[in-house]
């Protein structure tokens, strides 16, 4: 059954959540007591990953942060702050990124020391009112692409109601908050597929990937951004559609297939951020032995994370474990590029048929 | 050939003149002032009213020389000289008032007498002095120093009525030196003199014709030092010799009380058995008379309490015992007979009882003398010397003079118990001054004196900055940064210069313990300021972070909670002064 999960519905639960953080501390100053917060603990202690949720999530460890204490007024009085930026923003429908909440805690006289600490405490408020920063309108600088049959009705201001197709823009379009705040409205693709790299996006387009396999495609731009795992998690969600990852062939393109399919510890705190039913389709260890694709030797920097994964609990699965023992023991990795030595097209025309059928 | 010739002492320090303190035009005009203002305070300090003292730094006007000559005059109302000794005191060098054994600036009868062979070797001019003791006659002097026989040549001499009973001395000379450079040295010195004689008067017109004048802000001045005696740790051959020589009395137990600081009766004949000099008869010896004078001699001592006799003793009874000892000499025979008495004691009633012989001082043998001393030395019952020959400013007058000189915004001063070394008595004085008009240096800046005269060369050297470089200062709470001035004065009948032109002092055991224990002590004193400081300063920034960031919660959160009038957030900064973290 497809779950409709409601773009205007969402806004309205944040700004919701926002008010209701305000009016708890309103009340707690009412009632002449120093405000105060209870939050879940995102503390490494506190973060375990659930085989049911197939995913990280927090504890129950929660942490109290009170006005009352020297250390913490600040930041408390940052946090209040962001709350309020955000509902501002969020009410307005604008939206900002991570660079813009850094340099406009400025005129409010609550500036922060970098940008680690702004978005640390972006990162706070997500925890305390349940929503992914984006959906409070605070954007990460990197974007990633979508090109394929979709259909879409914007809702943010000044566009709602307009529809557009994802096919307009031979380039692709960019998920960006519009598309991100966009309602689904029909579709005739049968599967998602997602690819790290520009370049092959774009060979992919061209080569007309998305009419040979009903598809729609994903550019990642190397680690997805959380807009466009969210994005990904709604199409397969909401329109039902399987999805395909294809990374590089070594354990940086693996994991980011995995951040995908099972998320990150950063994100313990969100939901809808993960894809469990994902698939990473290639490139595996074997394919470089199977397809004798021209290779490079693991450095021992990939080494040693190839065994950081061994262990990590997201990589319990059978291809997982396989995979990584194939890539320790022939000691390569591979691009996708690498297909090209057999001609620009071998990867749509041989591979990609091969692949698909093989993980379906 | 070799040959060979003798030089007079004026003479030696002409030819040494660097390690008086003038080196060079700089250091030469430094010193020059310096000596002549400690000769000024000595004697301001004798004559019993408020110091004044008048100094006058102008170019000579004589164009023959450079104009790097200056004429220096200055002038003071001390007790002024007695007009026999005025030539021998500014015109021979070693001839001085200070020789004693109590405290003062001058020790060398070098300082001022050097300043004008200086004038007198640069310019060949004489020196001018007019001085008077407050008699009825003031006396005028222009005199030169016959360097090679170490002798004042009388130019002039005049003599004027005293009317208004003035005394004091003016002295005025040419010299060369180097004023523009001397300059930052000699405010230094004038400042910290100021600082450390806070009674006095002291106004400085330079070749520019600036005034400086720092006004005295009390007229209560030190208790005057009284002139003592030598304390048998500080004795050595040469005086014993000399007091022997001179010395009226017949016994040496007279001679050690007489001649010694805190000798009396019962410690000069602890000292003297300690020593071997004590005689005493042997008891089969006595006659008849003897035991009868020796028996009374031990009744009436028991009379006198507890460290008396045992038992009530008949002359029979100490016949008795006379017969039957093995002592013999009566110390020993009273020592084994009357068990429990105290030697001390037994040497008292001796002595009383006229037993104990000794030499007459001055028949003493030359190596009785070389073992007299050295005894002194090892005998461990001398008292302490007194500290009545001090003059230590008091803890009072240095906090008024900091107060004046620095302007602090914290003072903390402390007078350590008096101590000795080598036998000779000091007293150590600290103090240490923060904040106010101090201004923060990259270091801590330290302030030496001893016998209140200010020590600006050779800090390095020092054995004060030895102590304060050596003490963790970050234990309390103390950064270099910090507008801090450490003070250390140290007192003393001998202060231990390392050389005559009295810039540092030398590494004395006794007298560093000293100077840490005082420099703890305000160390320790200034650390619960510096707390008590940093704990205001913390309290307000901790009321400032809440005053600045409680209300921008109350604003947020109203916006937030879409309400109109912001929760009252009074209370609430109010009780924040009670929260610690
Ligand atoms: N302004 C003065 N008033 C009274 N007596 C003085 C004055 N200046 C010098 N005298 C006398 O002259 C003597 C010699 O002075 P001088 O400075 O040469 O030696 P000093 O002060 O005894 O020792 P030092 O070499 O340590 O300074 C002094 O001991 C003092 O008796
Ligand atoms: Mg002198």
């Amino acid at each position: 059954m497809k779950t409709k999960i409601s773009v205007s519905e969402k806004k309205k639960e944040v700004l919701e959540n926002l008010r209701n953080f305000g009016a708890r501390l309103y009340g707690q100053m009412e009632e002449g007591a120093f405000p105060w917060i209870k939050m879940p603990s995102r503390s490494i202690q506190n973060i375990f990953y659930s085989p049911e949720v197939r995913q990280y999530i927090l504890g129950d460890k929660a942490v109290r942060r009170s006005s009352r204490n020297i250390r913490h007024i600040r930041p408390f009085t940052q946090l209040v702050w962001a709350a309020y930026f955000a509902y501002e923003l969020a009410k307005n429908r604008k939206t900002s990124t991570l660079r813009d909440v850094y340099y406009s805690a400025q005129a409010f006289d609550v500036a922060f020391k970098d940008q680690p600490e702004s978005n640390s405490i972006i990162t706070d408020l997500e925890t305390v009112v349940g929503f992914a920063r984006e959906d409070f309108n605070v954007f990460p600088e990197e974007r990633s692409a979508i090109f394929g049959d979709l259909t879409i009705e914007y809702t943010v201001r000044g566009y709602e109601g307009r529809q557009y197709n994802l096919m307009s823009h031979p380039d692709g379009v960019m998920i960006g908050p519009a598309i991100t705040s966009a309602e689904f409205v029909k579709t005739s693709t049968d599967m998602v597929i997602a690819i790290e790299k520009g370049g092959l996006f774009t060979r992919f387009i061209e080569e007309e990937v998305h009419k040979k396999f009903n598809a729609l495609l994903v550019l990642l731009g190397g680690q997805a951004p959380r807009a466009s795992r969210h994005f990904i998690y709604r199409l397969n969600k909401e329109l039902e559609l399987p999805v395909h990852i294809f990374t590089d062939g070594d354990p940086w393109g693996m994991h980011i297939a995995m951040v995908i399919i099972s998320g990150s510890a950063n994100a313990a705190h969100l939901r809808d951020l993960t894809t469990p039913d994902a698939r990473w389709s290639g490139v595996w260890a074997t394919d470089i032995v199977d397809y004798r694709l021209p290779s490079d030797e693991l450095t021992p920097v990939d080494i040693k994370r190839l065994y950081e994964l061994q262990k990590d609990p997201r990589y319990k699965g059978d291809l997982w474990q396989k995979e990584i023992k194939k890539f320790l023991k022939i000691r390569k990795k591979a691009e996708q590029e690498a297909f090209s030595r057999y001609g620009l097209t071998y990867i749509v025309d041989k591979y990609l048929p091969e692949k698909l059928k093989e993980v379906a | 050939m070799v040959t060979f010739e003798e030089i007079s002492p004026a003479d030696f320090f002409y030819r040494n003149r660097d390690i008086a303190g003038f080196t060079n035009p700089v250091r030469a005009i430094f010193s020059a002032l310096r000596e002549l203002v400690e000769n000024a305070l000595d004697a301001t300090d004798l004559s019993g009213v408020p110091s004044e003292v008048y100094i006058r730094l102008s170019h000579d006007n004589d164009t023959e020389l450079g104009d790097d000559v200056y004429r220096l005059r200055i002038g003071d109302n001390g007790c002024g000289i007695p007009a026999r000794h005025i030539p021998s005191a500014f015109g021979q060098v070693l001839f001085g008032s200070k020789y004693k054994l109590k405290q003062a600036r001058g020790t060398f009868g070098l300082g001022g007498t050097m300043a004008i062979l200086y004038g007198q070797i640069t310019t060949h001019k004489p020196v001018n002095i007019v001085s008077s003791t407050g008699t009825s006659r003031i006396y005028k002097y222009a005199l030169m120093i016959d360097i090679q026989r170490n002798r004042p040549l009388i130019l002039d001499r005049t003599i004027q009525i005293n009317k208004e009973q003035w005394h004091g001395t003016f002295i005025e000379f040419s010299l060369e030196g180097d004023y523009s450079r001397a300059m930052p040295k000699i405010l230094e010195y004038l400042k910290q003199t100021a600082l450390v004689t806070p009674y006095a008067n002291i106004t400085f017109v330079d070749p520019k014709g600036r005034l400086y004048k720092f006004t005295r802000v009390t007229t209560k001045t030190p208790p005057p030092p009284k002139e003592t005696l030598p304390h048998p740790y500080g004795v050595d051959v040469e005086t014993m010799q000399r007091l022997q020589r001179i010395t009226d009395c017949q016994t040496m137990p007279d001679f050690m009380q007489k001649h010694f600081h805190r000798v009396g009766e019962t410690i000069s004949l602890s000292f003297l058995d300690f020593a071997g000099f004590i005689r005493t008869s042997d008891p089969k010896n006595l006659k008849g008379e003897d035991i009868s004078r020796l028996v009374k001699a031990i009744k009436k001592n028991k009379k006198k309490g507890k460290n008396g006799f045992s038992h009530n003793l008949s002359v029979k009874e100490m016949q008795h015992f006379i017969r039957n000892t093995q002592s013999g000499n009566l110390v020993d025979f009273m020592k084994t007979h009357f068990k429990g008495v105290e030697k001390s004691v037994i040497l008292r009633l001796l002595h009383a009882a006229g037993f104990i012989r000794t030499k007459a001082p001055r028949k003493l043998r030359s190596d009785e003398i070389v073992k007299l001393v050295r005894m002194m030395k090892k005998f461990d019952g001398f008292l302490p010397p007194d500290a009545s020959c001090l003059s230590p400013l008091g803890e009072d007058l240095l906090k008024v003079g900091i107060l004046k000189e620095l302007k602090p915004e914290y003072i903390v001063v402390s007078q350590r118990k008096p101590s000795t070394y080598s036998g000779h008595p000091f007293i150590v004085e600290t103090a240490i001054a923060y904040g106010g008009d101090i201004p923060a240096k990259d270091d801590i800046l330290i302030y030496r004196f001893a016998n209140r005269i200010p020590l600006l060369y050779d800090e390095a050297s020092d054995i004060c900055v030895k102590v304060i470089r050596s003490m963790n200062w970050r234990r309390y709470k103390v950064s270099p940064s910090m507008p801090i001035v450490i003070l250390v004065h140290i007192c003393s009948t001998k202060v231990p210069y390392k050389t005559v032109g009295k810039e540092f002092i030398a590494d004395r055991p006794e007298v560093k313990k000293e100077v840490l224990n005082g420099l703890r002590e305000v160390a320790r004193q200034l650390q619960h300021f510096l707390t008590k400081k940093e704990y205001v300063a913390r309290e307000r920034r901790r009321l400032d972070v809440f005053s600045k960031y409680l209300p921008k919660i109350a604003k947020f959160s109203t916006n937030l909670a879409g309400k109109e009038k912001e929760p009252n957030i009074k209370v609430l900064l109010r009780s924040a002064r009670k929260f610690e973290d």
